[in-house]
């Protein structure tokens, strides 16, 4: 076996353990009563030790492609979102031994594996790296950063425990109709990754031809069929399906054509979901979260934000502006992908200061937290992917 | 200013919460509070004390949170806006079109409201730094509004707290105990205290047991790093702080280096390489875009030269070697506190082209003539009798204006010439116009003609000089914020007052100012050891339920 289907084998146990300690992590919290019973224990146990399991063989994936590729697997989309995944659970598995919550971890994995799973829809070839990408610096910048912003995720994810277990989903409030919101922005990333692996498994591929904005031609694949063609597009394969529309030169109209598949069976799928349960997700969730102490979860989102920020800090503006000193000769630039970064540090200090004054901790403090993430999926996914900026590395 | 004094007979500035000594409550107000507000310990807070003049008006604007967090926040959505569109720095203006053309006709009306907005420049508009510029004074203010007081009283307390004080902390607990078993108490408290690394100092029959007190200095600290970064950024509009200029050079060329007194530049190379085919594994090339000519290094190979003290400015002979080195991306050319950047190229300039002098008729050619592009000589001598004037050049030619010929620019992307040829057989010269592709005979055929042999090409390297001597400021402040944060952050400040009271009862509570739930295994820790109160959290909803439930069942020792 060569080095790089290691490496690939080694993400697949990882991702399966995930799962598995999902299931035991439903375990450990079972039950009615306050306090957690030894079966409980037993449970969550056997929980956090698939999950540290998985972590390893994930930190092998890592390094194993590492070594194949001669530069840290983080510079491109599907290797920095994996290497994201992986760090959400290692910030798990900290903060599980400040507070041991099972809960936690109940919530957590899922959301590392849809990350990952999501990861593996990009192209997994390893790819060289264009000279401004080969620094050191880069790799400690992004690596570092990576790592920031999955302690920070943790907050989200302490948060959203929080909002399932005190927002009375029972009503059409403003805070069920969010919580409800956010479960369906969940399933629309399912709807992504099952639109992108029904078309893969097909081996739907349909060429085309185009202008782009300077006016060259150029050729463009499609792996879904096409719903918005490019500037003056040309279909080059027979018997693919033509586009309903056709776009002006800016829009990049394959992207869009994914994301509007995707949100097309994300939608079916919520309803569906919906047609069996016959009531909110979140209403279903909900019962999950009886058994936790909210100000236990307070603490947790509030500790994480503390924990991530300095490294986050570190990570994304210290190690970046150094870097860019020695790349660009500026340490500054206000690129998208840095003053990203920045609209995220900011949001977090703004998090931190708010929390100082009365109210705006517990519900209020627990929305921040989710909205810290989404600015940080923000950055993620629609700055690499749309905003391009130096950074970008999704072609 | 109307000092308050408490019953401890300790005098405390006007706006006081709690005695700084003692703790009491000395307010009417924070009497009547279940839990007192222990931000900064009750300290006198300027800004929560005076609100009559203009300056006390200002000061309380930039030292409130809400303010400031105001300010964050604008400046987050400010600094969203201006990623919609590419910043005009990052857009390509062709030559002579305008800027706002250019977002038009990429972007439509948007990006004509978008530039009307100023929103393409938006990071140096005067609004947007008159925004930094206010989050640094609300940082200043609030930081000296709030840090010097908490500073104080933090270093003013006693260890003996007022039972009022200890009463209306969070964490609070109580029993009836025999003296001698309490005083028994205060010692094992004391011993497991000191095992978890408290700090524990005792006074008449009290206890305090203290840890991280350094963590709330942590905002402050961190507070300071960010303003001496913002001063560092600020220093860079001073002249001599800052420099950054362009510097194109082309291959085997010597350039004195903008920005740079004194010293050369020689590029010996420009090479730019793309990654090949074959060169990586199998996996490597599945990927179109691998193979598509990815970039794989830019780098020019130099030489840094310095003149000689005596040299007059612009000689060039009398240079003294410093350094050889290769400039790349990423591995920029330092020295003494200079830095040379790869940021740019051109291939293939055109540097020389050769002709030759051929008779139209016979094909025959009398010799060659080679034109150096960047330094053309007026006369090319081929034998006694036979030479080439250069009566015109054109570097880059576009065409006649008048009859005259026109150059757009002075790098030689298009040259055109004016010859004029001068052979035994045609003594009086010959002219002619010789353009690429393009051959005139304005004053009638000639005889003779430059026949377009061959060109020699160069690289041009685009350097980018930088000095920044705010760089070690800007340092200090990173490290300084970083020191300051991980303060703040990784440390919480915990306090632990137990205490035997006159009537018989020993009295705990306990204060952090974050993470509750680590205090809470310190105490649990404590607890059963040292036999102290069971103590409950007076703001946990589970605490407080537990509560009413044992004295609904008549247990009373709470
Ligand atoms: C981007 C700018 C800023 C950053 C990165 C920053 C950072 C921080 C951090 C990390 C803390 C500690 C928070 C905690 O422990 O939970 C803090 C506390 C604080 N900050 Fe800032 N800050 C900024 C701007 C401001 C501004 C504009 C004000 C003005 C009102 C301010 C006032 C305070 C105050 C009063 C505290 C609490 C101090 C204490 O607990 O003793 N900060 N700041």
């Amino acid at each position: 076996m060569s080095l790089i289907d290691l490496s690939g084998s080694l993400l697949f146990i990882a991702f399966i353990a995930y799962l598995v300690a999902t299931l035991f992590f439903g375990g450990a919290i079972k039950g009615t009563k306050q306090d957690a019973s030894k079966s409980n224990k037993n449970w969550g146990k056997i929980a956090i030790t698939i999950t540290i399991i998985g972590f390893i063989a994930n930190l092998g994936y890592f390094i194993t492609r590492w070594i194949y590729a001669g530069h840290a697997p983080v510079s491109n989309m599907f290797e920095f979102t994996t290497a994201f995944g992986m760090f959400v659970v290692g910030a798990f598995i900290l903060i599980y031994f400040i507070y041991r919550l099972p809960a936690l971890g109940l919530f957590a994995l899922p959301i590392a594996i849809l990350i990952i799973a999501y990861a593996s829809m990009f192209p997994k070839e390893v790819t060289p790296l264009i000279p401004a990408l080969k620094s050191y610096w880069l790799t400690i910048h992004v690596i570092t950063a990576a790592i920031g912003e999955s302690i920070l995720s943790i907050s989200a994810v302490a948060g959203l425990i929080y909002l399932m277990k005190n927002v009375d989903t029972t009503k059409r409030t403003k805070s069920s109709i969010w919580l409800e919101i956010v479960m369906y922005a969940v399933v629309l990333v399912l709807g992504f990754v099952i639109v992108t692996t029904t078309f893969k498994a097909i081996g739907y591929e349909a060429d085309f031809s185009y202008v782009d904005k300077n006016g060259a031609q150029q050729e463009i694949t499609y792996n879904t069929p096409a719903l918005f063609g490019m500037h003056q597009y040309e279909l080059k394969s027979s018997g693919k399906m033509e586009p309903l529309a056709e776009m002006p030169a800016i829009v990049n109209a394959k992207k869009l054509t994914t994301v509007v598949w995707s949100v097309i069976f994300g939608t079916v799928l919520y309803g569906l979901i919906r047609l069996i349960l016959r009531k909110p997700i979140c209403r279903v969730v909900q019962p999950l979260t009886k058994r936790v102490n909210s100000q236990l979860l307070d603490e947790i989102g509030y500790r994480s934000v503390l924990i991530g920020f300095p490294v986050f800090t570190l990570g994304a503006l210290i190690f970046a502006m150094i870097w860019a000193q020695e790349a660009w000769s500026r340490f500054w630039g206000w690129d998208p992908k840095e003053v990203w970064a920045l609209i995220t540090w900011l949001f977090y200090a703004a998090f931190l200061h708010l929390r100082l004054s009365k109210g705006w901790q517990g519900e209020k403090s627990a929305w921040l937290a989710v909205v810290g993430f989404a600015i940080i999926m923000f950055n993620l996914v629609a700055v690499n992917l749309v905003i391009a900026g130096l950074h970008s590395y999704a072609g | 200013m109307n000092k308050i004094t408490c019953e401890c007979g300790h005098v405390n500035p006007e706006g006081t919460h709690l005695c700084e000594k003692c703790g009491r409550p000395l307010t009417e107000e924070d009497k009547k509070q279940k839990i007192v507000d222990m931000k900064y310990e009750g300290s006198a807070i300027r800004s929560k004390t005076y609100n009559k003049t203009i300056i006390d008006k200002i000061w309380n604007f930039f030292s409130s949170v809400k303010v400031g967090v105001t300010i964050i926040i604008v400046t987050l959505i400010v600094a969203a806006v201006g990623t919609f569109l590419p910043q005009v720095v990052y857009v390509n203006v062709a030559d002579g079109e305008d800027v706002k053309q250019a977002y038009v006709d990429s972007y439509g009306t948007f990006g004509k409201i978008y530039y009307n907005l100023g929103l393409t420049d938006i990071y140096s508009s005067w609004w947007f730094q008159t925004l930094i510029g206010m989050l640094a004074i609300s940082i200043i203010v609030a930081s000296l509004d709030r840090g010097i007081p908490l500073y104080k009283s933090l270093k003013n307390q006693r260890v003996k707290r007022h039972e009022s004080f200890m009463k209306r902390q969070r964490i609070f607990g109580q029993k009836e105990m025999p003296s001698a078993e309490a005083d028994e108490s205060l010692d094992l408290a004391d011993k497991k205290m000191k095992e978890l690394k408290y700090n524990v100092r005792r006074e008449e029959n009290a206890l305090l047991a203290e840890k991280g007190r350094f963590a709330r200095l942590g905002p402050y600290v961190n507070h300071l790093g960010l303003i001496i970064f913002l001063f560092g950024v600020m220093l860079r509009l001073m002249p001599g702080f800052y420099i950054d200029e362009d510097l194109w050079i082309r291959e085997g060329e010597t350039e004195s280096i903008p920005g740079m007194e004194g010293y050369y530049l020689h590029s010996n190379k420009f090479t730019f390489q793309t990654y090949e085919k074959g060169e990586q594994t199998k996996e490597f090339n599945q990927s179109k875009a691998a193979v598509n000519s990815v970039a794989k290094n830019y780098q020019t190979d130099v030489v840094l030269y310095k003149a000689k003290d005596s040299a007059i400015a612009g000689d060039t002979e009398n240079l003294k070697k410093i350094k050889k080195s290769a400039i790349k991306v990423n591995e920029p050319l330092k020295y003494n506190g200079y830095g040379l950047y790869q940021m740019d190229f051109r291939l293939n300039e055109l540097k020389a082209m050769h002709f030759d002098l051929v008779n139209k008729k016979t094909g025959k050619s009398l010799g060659e003539v080679t034109i150096d592009l960047a330094d053309p000589k007026k006369v090319y001598k081929i034998d006694d009798q036979t030479k080439v004037e250069l009566k015109g050049y054109y570097p880059t030619f576009s065409g006649f204006d008048n009859g005259e010929p026109q150059s757009e620019s002075p790098i030689p992307n298009n040259p055109a010439f004016i010859f004029k040829m001068y052979t035994p057989e045609t003594p009086k010269g010959e002219t002619s116009f010789v353009a690429i592709k393009q051959t005139l005979e304005p004053l009638g055929t000639t005889k003779y003609k430059m026949k377009f042999a061959s060109i020699d090409t160069r690289n041009v390297s685009g350097l980018t000089v930088r000095k920044d001597k705010t760089l070690p400021i800007l340092a200090l402040g990173g490290i300084i914020f970083m020191i300051g944060v991980v303060m703040g952050s990784y440390w919480s400040h915990r306090r632990l007052w137990l205490q035997k009271t006159a009537d018989g009862r020993l009295i705990m509570a306990a204060h952090t100012n974050k993470n509750w739930f680590s205090l809470k295994k310190d105490l649990n820790a404590v607890t059963d050891f040292a036999h102290l109160p069971a103590w409950i959290d007076q703001q946990d909803e589970d605490d407080l339920k537990k509560k009413q439930e044992n004295e609904k069942e008549g247990d009373h020792n709470l």
